[in-house]
């Protein structure tokens, strides 16, 4: 069965190519249930291989050899071990059920196929992204999952604001990519070849600190802050929420921003050999994680509270790669996919019900007319708070303690940010769920709950995020560690270089003991706030306080990369051109071009007309030539 | 297979498209197909590793050293194979568009393929030279004559400029012909000349500015975008995508192995000059409000990149050059061809006046994606293919130059997405409203140039293949004469 | 034949020269100031007779006829030059009704 891995991401392309192709030809429950029914095939091999699996040595299927010039040669093959078998997991069990839910939310839009099209081929290459078997093949998946959630930001392109999302979020991944590609071509110079079985083996032989090793992940690193949202290249994210929404909770929650994570746990011998490089991601991916959170309390669409809320979630799952926690790390992937692609559709649903409307403001008291919406939400919302015994807990507690472990002042921003975590997504809940109707008249009578190709694969997803964490119960709690001991064989050569966590079980129990606390008195405040006082975020036209304002215009990173970045690049373009180009450089060929034209314009007036003057000129020209004979010879 | 009926076949075509005259176009396609049916032929003989083949060798003018020498090895065959596949192309773009005097237009293409074979087959450097000035001479004309309203001006600077290019390079010919042990000008004796370091330096600057025209390198690109916006697209879909091949051909076939030590001297300067023209251009092409002038400022640094490549001279940056040479042939023809359609049916070049053609014109979007996807090298298109290995053999040279020039992925996502968002994206105007989707001949072409991205994106070994063994040699030709 | 070179040579050779040099020298000057169309011919007449003297001169005291040759040469090349420089002047006349140079100044940039 291993050897047919290449089926996996085979369905999703004949889904894509059907669905594209048939687009305007085929009835639109025929296109639903063909691209749904390609990523379930996928996901019944993928569960295939996870069961039939067994061996500690990563298995690799060549294809054929892509690139072979001189002594580079790049095979298209598929690598099958731990890391890429739980990674097809996710994508394939979570993106069946947005395909699922897809049918239903995208059921109104005229461009129905042209969406369940690009869902497939992004199926189709965030696999190609987790199986491949070098760093170029990953590049594949790397780039094409980046084009397809340009086209699929872009959905609705004709309107220019989503547009320039679309292609904002492009162009900020191409920046990483960037960093990603310089990486590659060291590791090709260094290593003699890009293949993860040809490069750890050997990496694993080098010095802690080696200078090349530094560089690479330092780049490697660049390459995830583009994928995976994080400062100083985070922007994109919040913006792609233009996008429908089961596309932000499939490509901009579950699977494609967590790439950064895959990649650097699948590189994690390099990185565990640099440390500059993992204090930099911790210190990078704490600050998003806090940054992010910040901002997420003061914003007022439901989307864009998500979004930030997904940026700094990813920021956690940094900062216990940053500690070398990967399989934490790793863990809280899992979790989140689950609860907040759940947040997503959630959200989806809200937005379906209230006529696409994503404003909190507007919202309020849909408890009773969302019921499974909101229980299965209320579920996600514990779950990302990191209440126990759900996923959430389980996974950030896990991160959380390894921080702790390496360094209190990080462990307790960590902790920090974990309480405006459960804040910020109460106050979402609060503001979407308590409280009275604050839409309009119109919208209210349109008030449904969502058919059950919607409801369905929310209350699977809330189950998931509510038992989900018990793959990795930590031994403190009386758990078994599976997840840790599943992933063992690929992060073996960082354990034994990094060390297991060694915390007495006091001071685990101390650290749950306080996260949990500051949580529940965040929500307790959160409580208090948006639900006993009833407060209501102001409108845009009032002033808010200077922090709020700082939050509410996030920090004011697009206006500053738009000041240092886009308007001067903008300015030096017309400077180049009009300037140096038409001026410059084509000023000198014309002034070539020119020189003989003005010269003659001097020379010409010598031609007088007058004869008398034309035969003094001769004399003066026979006196001077035979002087000049006398003289001379 | 006889070379000299590839060489020739497109002249007896020119002469056909003339005589038949109320079936220009179609007879040129034909003729242009069966030239083509002559270079896949070849092909099918051909040998990778077998060195030069189809040898031609006639006296020509005896007396001054001049034969009629051509062949064919792994780099030629490519650039065969790209001139005589483009050509119906191009061809085929012209078949919804009315032109006066038709026939004089399809000959003159002919005309320039058949020099453009010469250029890409000649072993002699007096038939190098004939091929290179005859190329030159039709895409005048074409340029003059169907050109836009600026087209006089434009097209007298295009061509004094790479006629003083080229008066540089005949100026090294001849020396070179006068050292040579017989008085030739066979290739084989301009290698085999070992001159001291100071005359091959200024050689190799007799000879870079005839091709750093041609390319264009920075800084002597200001013919192009002029010429390319004023062109009739056909003029513009030869020069870019294979007449400006003819510049970095000659680096690879007529520069670096004569010249080995003069490249050694100017090699960083070269490279720097490349890499520069990189991210210039891109970043002209910002702001470019002129739909074929921002393609021709795009094509200024994806051919810098190329040059870049060669001017490595390691195996992937001239292999990455060779197919990226294919790849942009391709994309660039491609690219212009919906600039064409656009700018055909709305009758402007002003990007700030379209927008919103996506919802009424699918399929056009389709390909113009797709197409612009090669450009932008994203990986299982044909371009990425080539800029990795241009970036891995840059990489190789230097990795602040590989850095550098790799901003132009980026660069080229910038321009190339804003062009497509300002033209295709957002709402409808008034002008675009009617706007009417691809039909017939365009939907032809364009397929073929989107299932040519694609092929050669995701399985480009057969093409490196071509060249492989041919680039080696040369490199190990030229590495050896450097070694002592 | 040597008489005449005899008689020739009884003057000095130096006066010669000094002689055409002067003729010369008028004839140069006379070109330099006048505007007469006419007269300027008629200078240049003197600076070809001028060269016509020094060559007989030279030609006597090297006892080389080719000198002689030559000027026979300048004789009938002066000739055909007066036919068509003086038709020239006439038409010149003809069309302005004077001979003075500085009338004919259109020839210019």
């Amino acid at each position: 069965m291993i050897d047919l891995v290449w089926l996996i991401p085979l369905f999703p392309f004949i889904g894509f190519l059907i669905c594209g192709v048939g687009r305007n030809v085929l009835p639109k429950a025929v296109l639903g249930t063909i691209a749904s029914l390609a990523v379930i095939a996928s996901f019944s091999f993928s569960l295939g291989i996870f069961f039939e699996f067994n061996s500690v040595e990563p298995v690799i299927i060549n294809l054929f050899d892509w690139i072979k010039v001189g002594n580079v040669n790049i095979p298209f093959a598929f690598q099958i071990d731990q890391l890429s078998i739980l990674m097809l997991l996710i994508i394939t069990g979570i993106g069946s059920l947005i395909h699922i839910y897809s049918t239903g939310y995208m059921k109104t839009d005229a461009g129905y196929g042209k969406f369940f099209s690009y869902l497939n081929l992004f199926v189709f290459f965030m696999l190609l992204l987790v199986l491949g078997a070098n760093y170029i093949v990953m590049f594949i998946g790397w780039e094409g999952v980046g084009l397809c959630s340009y086209l699929l930001i872009g959905f609705w392109f004709t309107n220019g604001a989503f547009a320039d999302a679309a292609k904002k979020a492009f162009i900020m991944n191409r920046i990483g990519d960037l960093g990603f590609l310089i990486a590659v071509f060291i590791i090709i110079a260094t290593f003699g070849s890009a293949t993860f079985t040809d490069v750890f083996p050997k990496a694993q032989g080098m010095v802690s600190g080696d200078t090349t090793l530094t560089l690479i992940t330092i780049l490697l690193f660049v390459g995830t802050t583009g994928k995976s949202a994080q400062l100083p290249l985070f922007t994109w994210l919040p913006d792609a929420m233009a996008g429908p929404t089961p596309v932000s909770a499939l490509i901009h929650a579950a699977t494609m921003v967590t790439a950064g994570i895959y990649m650097i746990a699948r590189s994690n011998i390099m990185f565990s050999l640099s440390p500059i490089t993992m204090s930099i991601i911790a210190v990078i991916g704490l600050a998003t994680a806090i940054i992010a959170a910040i901002i997420a309390i003061t914003q007022t669409d439901i989307k864009k509270v998500l979004a930030y809320s997904t940026v700094s979630q990813l920021g956690y799952m940094f900062l216990g790669l940053g500690v070398g926690a990967y399989t934490a790390a790793f863990f809280h992937v899992i979790t989140h996919a689950f609860f907040k692609a759940l947040l997503f559709l959630g959200a989806g649903s809200v937005i379906h019900a209230m006529s696409n409307e994503q404003d909190m403001r507007n919202m309020g008291g849909l408890k009773k007319k969302l019921p499974i919406t909101f229980i299965t939400m209320l579920l996600a919302t514990i779950a990302i708070s990191g209440l126990p015994p759900f996923s959430g807990f389980f996974s950030k507690d896990e991160i959380l303690a390894n921080v702790f472990e390496h360094n209190k002042v990080l462990w307790i921003i960590g902790v920090l940010g974990a309480l405006l975590t459960a804040f910020y997504m109460f106050r979402m809940m609060f503001l979407t769920f308590w409280g009275s109707f604050r839409g309009t008249t119109e919208q209210k009578s349109h008030l449904h709950e969502s058919p059950f190709s919607m409801t369905i694969p929310l209350i699977i997803l809330a189950i998931l995020s509510v038992v989900g964490g018990f793959i990795n119960v930590p031994e403190v709690l009386g758990g078994g560690h599976w997840l840790a001991s599943y992933l063992a064989p690929v992060f073996e050569g960082s354990t034994s270089r990094l060390g297991e966590l060694a915390l007495s079980h006091s001071t685990e129990y101390m650290l749950m003991g306080i996260s949990v606390g500051g949580v529940i008195i965040a929500i307790g405040f959160a409580y208090f706030k948006y639900v006993k006082n009833a407060h209501v975020p102001i409108s845009d036209s009032e002033n808010r306080s200077a922090l709020a304002k700082i939050s509410y215009n996030k920090f004011y990173f697009d206006e500053f990369y738009a000041a240092i970045i886009t308007k001067p690049l903008d300015a030096l373009s017309v400077f180049f051109y009009k300037v140096v180009d038409k001026a410059g450089i084509d000023g000198i060929v014309n002034g070539v071009a020119k020189a003989p034209i003005e010269a003659s314009k001097g020379f010409r007036l010598l031609q007088t007309g007058n004869v008398g003057f034309y035969i003094f000129a001769m004399v003066v020209g026979v006196v001077v030539v035979l002087a000049y004979s006398f003289f001379k010879f | 297979m006889n070379l000299l009926i590839l060489l020739f076949f497109p002249l007896v075509g020119s002469i056909a498209v003339l005589l038949n005259k109320n079936y220009a176009k179609q007879t040129a396609l034909i003729s242009s197909i069966i030239t083509l049916g002559f270079a896949v032929t070849m092909l099918c003989n051909f040998l990778p590793e077998a060195g030069k083949q189809f040898v031609v060798d006639l006296p020509w003018i005896p007396q001054l050293g001049i034969s009629f020498k051509a062949g064919i090895d792994g780099i030629s065959m490519l650039m065969v194979l790209l001139t005589t596949g483009l050509v119906p192309l191009i061809i085929l773009s012209g078949f919804q568009r009315t032109f006066k005097n038709p026939s004089a237009l399809f000959a003159l293409v002919l005309f320039m393929q058949s020099g453009l074979l010469v250029v890409f087959t000649a072993s002699d450097a007096f038939l190098f030279y004939v091929g290179w000035e005859a190329s030159l001479i039709p895409i005048y004309f074409i340029a003059a004559i169907w050109g836009g309203a600026d087209r006089i001006k434009v097209t007298m600077k295009f061509f004094i400029y790479t006629f003083a290019g080229s008066l540089f390079m005949l100026l090294g010919i001849i020396y070179l012909h006068l050292q040579t042990p017989g008085n030739t000008y066979d290739i084989e004796a301009f290698y085999a000349l070992s001159l001291d370091s100071a005359t091959q330096g200024w050689l190799f600057w007799c000879f870079f500015i005839a091709f750093a025209v041609k390319m264009p390198v920075f800084p002597f690109h200001t013919w192009q975008p002029n010429t390319y916006a004023e062109s009739p697209t056909i003029g513009t879909m030869l020069l870019a995508a294979i007449m400006l091949k003819m510049g970095i051909y000659g680096v690879i076939r007529w520069l670096i192995p004569v010249v080995p030590i003069g490249f050694l001297q100017w090699k960083e300067l070269a490279l720097i000059l490349c890499i520069i023209g990189i991210v210039y251009a891109s970043i002209i092409a910002f702001k470019q409000k002129d739909i074929k002038r921002l393609i021709a400022y795009s094509s200024i640094a994806h051919v810098g990149l190329i040059a870049a490549g060669v001017f490595t001279w390691n195996v992937q940056g001239v292999q990455g050059a060779m197919i990226q040479m294919i790849n942009h042939g391709i994309n660039v023809l491609g690219l212009f061809f919906v600039a064409d359609i656009i700018i055909d049916r709305l009758k402007t070049r002003e990007i700030a006046s379209m927008g919103g053609i996506a919802k009424i014109a699918p399929k056009l979007s389709i390909a113009f994606l797709i197409i612009l996807l090669g450009a932008v090298a994203l990986p299982l298109t044909n371009g990425f293919i080539g800029e990795f290995l241009l970036l891995l053999g840059v990489y190789k040279f230097n990795i602040w130059a590989a850095g550098i020039a790799g901003l132009t992925i980026i660069f080229a996502a910038v321009y190339l997405l804003r062009l497509y968002k300002d033209v295709m994206q957002g709402t409808l105007n008034d002008l675009t409203a009617s706007f009417k989707d691809i039909k017939g001949s365009e939907v032809v072409l364009l397929s073929i140039v989107c299932a040519l991205v694609i092929i050669i994106g995701v399985y480009p070994q057969p093409v490196l293949h071509i060249s492989e063994s041919a680039v080696t040699e040369l490199i190990g030709q030229v590495n050896s004469k450097l070694a002592f | 034949m040597d008489n005449i070179t005899a008689t020739i040579q009884v003057v000095p050779l130096n006066h010669y020269i000094l002689l055409s040099a002067i003729i010369f020298t008028i004839g140069v000057i006379g070109v330099l100031i006048r505007r007469n169309a006419i007269i300027i011919f008629m200078s240049v007449e003197l600076m070809l007779n001028a060269v016509n003297l020094l060559l007989t001169a030279f030609s006597a005291y090297s006892g080389d006829a080719s000198g002689q040759v030559f000027v026979f040469f300048i004789m009938a090349l002066a000739a055909a030059e007066v036919a068509v420089g003086l038709a020239i002047i006439v038409m010149v006349y003809r069309n302005t009704n004077s001979v003075d140079i500085n009338v004919l100044n259109r020839l210019k940039w």
